[in-house]
């Protein structure tokens, strides 16, 4: 027995002298690429703006996003110190774009983290696993799947009443069988490879294995396709409180302001569509910063 | 190929090692591995793959056993339940002496200390996203090495296959050619220091120049480190070359096993005898016109009654559908055998009492 396990002696036997040429990581090759796509760094700038907008909006905003005014309804572009017009209470449109942002963010990006982080281990562990826990944990995902992804977050929210955290919820929950499914497939096709099959024979635990070899080439893929749904959330959580299950008034959210403008559209039709504008910009950036995050992390192996 | 290997002291219990009297690093007893296919209703257990069907035989220390077959002959299959990577249903294995897996014997983690092994596809067997060095410097940690140790040892290991640690350490699997790969590979499995290294067709994929650099290389780390192979191969020819002793595998089963020097020029079993024959000469005129050995092996999954080869073979008998022919005394290393009733005096095969067979 003894003499069976031997123990590993420390060698330590290093010719020269270590440490030239500093290994280059994955990560660090992605961050290099990045610097250089310009396009990518153009709309992540228009995102930051907004974002930094959102963040400091107190300080920012011109006016008070909910004080209303009889007199000054629905004007114009431009009009006296409202420079993106008011709405039709005689809130300053500007403002309220800019608290707006706070939830549209919020919504856009909260839900996706939180369906990455469940929907991702929920994959991991299914791909891994295999076997009737893999059976158990897909067709669960299958199950949720069968709904048409706005059905799904408007019956839940439905079910559990409006309000941020509602919605919160409901995108989480849509979004977390998507994220599962990816997590599930990039897992199973590592755990064939011999690179695990070689861990698995130096003695590593399950959940070494996971740590060092299949999350490493699992996450790229994940984040790859978590970035391209935070668009998908933000437009759903607009939809949300369009339909009146999101946030309640009178907090300023761009998919609340686009349906209570609505009326007006033939009274003011640019100041009207200004909130659609944002929606339409922000999910715009999200997705061409993922095209470039996905082309940046799509590095051959 | 850079000659930077350097010779270090044997670790303490590899000086017990008795080579002259070459005990068994490694034996297996009747080994079983039956694939179960599912289908049908309520996915019905409807047949089973026999891949690995009773198969015996024992490594000596510091020798090379090398195994041949055709593909599916349950050779990838015998490598990974040596190393317990599938679990068998029947047999035992024992390393040096112990049984794995028993109470009184070898946990699965000592045997996978002392065993390691080297896949043929040499891209896959590399995590894409870890550094070459980190992949060499993963198996210790696992056992308990501290990171800045296992580094060294990784250096250490890569200028014993011939990398310059400092130019190959950092770099990722895809920026490697096969070859280097390969050493990538093997300094892998030697860094839990094993006493016995399967190597599953390590060679097959790579260039032949390059195999046979390789193969140097794979002679070089077996003299430094007192290594014991068990080298699995289609090449005849490269397993001629590197093999102390061969076993021949023919459909899950052990069909002929001895000194490879006695295997290749006399071979006792008819399928050894067709798979010899069927390599390819140098001189055109030593050309052959027909196949040695035609059609694909029976399936697996339903293999013939008595000799599993009895379908392909050109002296097949009665006796041969009846009785499966056994090999007798495997535990003999110096043992010349095949499971094969012409080899059998008793069997009453019409070849067995003549003095040699029908080749011969």
């Amino acid at each position: 027995m003894s003499e069976a396990t031997l123990s590993l002696p420390v060698r330590s036997a290093l010719g020269r002298a270590s440490g030239a040429a500093k290994p280059r990581g994955y990560w660090q090759n992605v961050g290099r690429r990045l610097s250089r796509d310009y396009v990518t760094l153009f709309f992540a700038f228009i995102i930051a703006v907004i974002a930094l907008a959102a963040v400091f909006a107190p300080f920012i905003a011109p006016h008070d996003p909910n004080a209303t005014s009889m007199v000054h309804r629905l004007k114009p572009i431009g009009y006296q110190s409202y420079l993106l017009g008011s709405d039709e209470l005689g809130r300053d449109m500007l403002s309220r774009l800019i608290y707006g942002g706070r939830i549209s963010l919020v919504m856009g990006l909260v839900p996706v983290c939180l369906a990455t982080s469940i929907g991702g281990l929920l994959g991991l562990a299914a791909g891994f696993a295999g076997g009737w826990i893999n059976a158990l944990i897909m067709r669960t995902m299958d199950v949720l799947y069968a709904f048409p992804s706005v059905l799904l977050a408007v019956a839940i929210s439905g079910m559990m009443g409006g309000g941020v955290f509602n919605s919160l919820i409901a995108l989480t929950l849509v979004f977390i069988p998507p994220l599962c499914r990816v997590a599930e497939v990039a897992t199973t096709q590592i755990r064939g490879r011999d690179f695990v099959e070689a861990a698995r024979a130096s003695g590593a635990s399950g959940l070494s294995i996971i740590l060092h070899h299949v999350l490493r080439n699992v996450l790229a893929p994940v984040l790859i396709y978590a970035s391209s749904l935070i668009s998908v959330s933000i437009l759903l959580a607009a939809g949300l409180s369009f339909l009146g299950l999101g946030v309640e008034p009178p907090t300023s959210d761009w998919g609340l302001m686009l349906s209570t403008l609505r009326q007006s559209i033939y009274v003011q039709p640019v100041v009207c569509a200004l909130p659609g504008a944002a929606i339409f910009l922000s999910s715009l950036c999200f997705n061409l910063v993922s095209d470039g995050l996905r082309q940046a992390m799509d590095i051959k192996t | 190929m850079p000659d930077t290997v350097t010779r270090l002291d044997p670790p303490a219990s590899r000086l017990h090692d008795d080579t002259a009297a070459a005990p068994a690093l490694l034996s297996a007893e009747n080994l079983k591995k039956h694939f179960p296919i599912h289908g049908g209703m309520l996915n019905r257990r409807v047949a089973e793959v026999k891949a690995v069907d009773g198969v015996s035989f024992a490594v000596r220390k510091g020798e090379t056993l090398g195994v041949v077959g055709e593909s599916g002959c349950g050779k990838s299959t015998l490598a990974r339940l040596l190393i317990g990577l599938v679990r068998q249903d029947d047999g035992r294995i024992l390393f040096d002496g112990h049984a794995v897996g028993s109470p009184q014997g070898l946990t699965l983690r000592d045997l996978r200390r002392n065993v390691q092994i080297v896949f043929q596809d040499s891209d896959s067997s590399l995590n894409p996203r870890l550094p070459v060095g980190e992949s060499i410097a993963y198996g210790p940690q696992v056992h308990g090495m501290k990171r800045r140790a296992a580094r060294a040892l990784a250096h250490d290991l890569l200028r014993r296959v011939g990398l310059e640690p400092e130019l190959f350490a950092h770099r990722y699997p895809h920026e490697l050619s096969g070859g280097q790969k390969q050493r990538i590979n093997i300094a892998r499995a030697l860094a839990l220091e094993p006493r016995l290294v399967i190597l599953d067709e390590a060679v097959s994929a790579l260039d032949k120049s390059i195999e046979a650099q390789v193969l140097n290389l794979l002679r070089k780390l077996k003299e430094t480190l007192s290594l014991t192979y068990i080298f699995i191969s289609h090449d005849l020819n490269v397993v001629r070359y590197v093999s102390d002793r061969i076993l021949v595998m023919y459909l899950g089963e052990i069909v002929e096993t001895g000194p490879t020097d006695a295997v290749y020029r006399a071979p006792k079993h008819p399928y050894t005898k067709a798979l010899l024959d069927s390599r390819l000469a140098v001189d055109p005129r030593g050309r052959i016109e027909t196949a040695p050995l035609s059609g694909d092996p029976p399936n697996p999954i339903n293999p013939p009654s008595g000799c599993r080869f009895r379908t392909r073979c050109p002296y097949a008998e009665e006796v041969c559908a009846l009785q499966r022919p056994s090999l007798g005394g495997w535990q003999d290393h110096a043992a010349h055998l095949a499971a094969c009733h012409m080899s059998d005096p008793e069997s009453g095969h019409s070849s067995a009492r003549q003095t040699s067979l029908p080749w011969q």
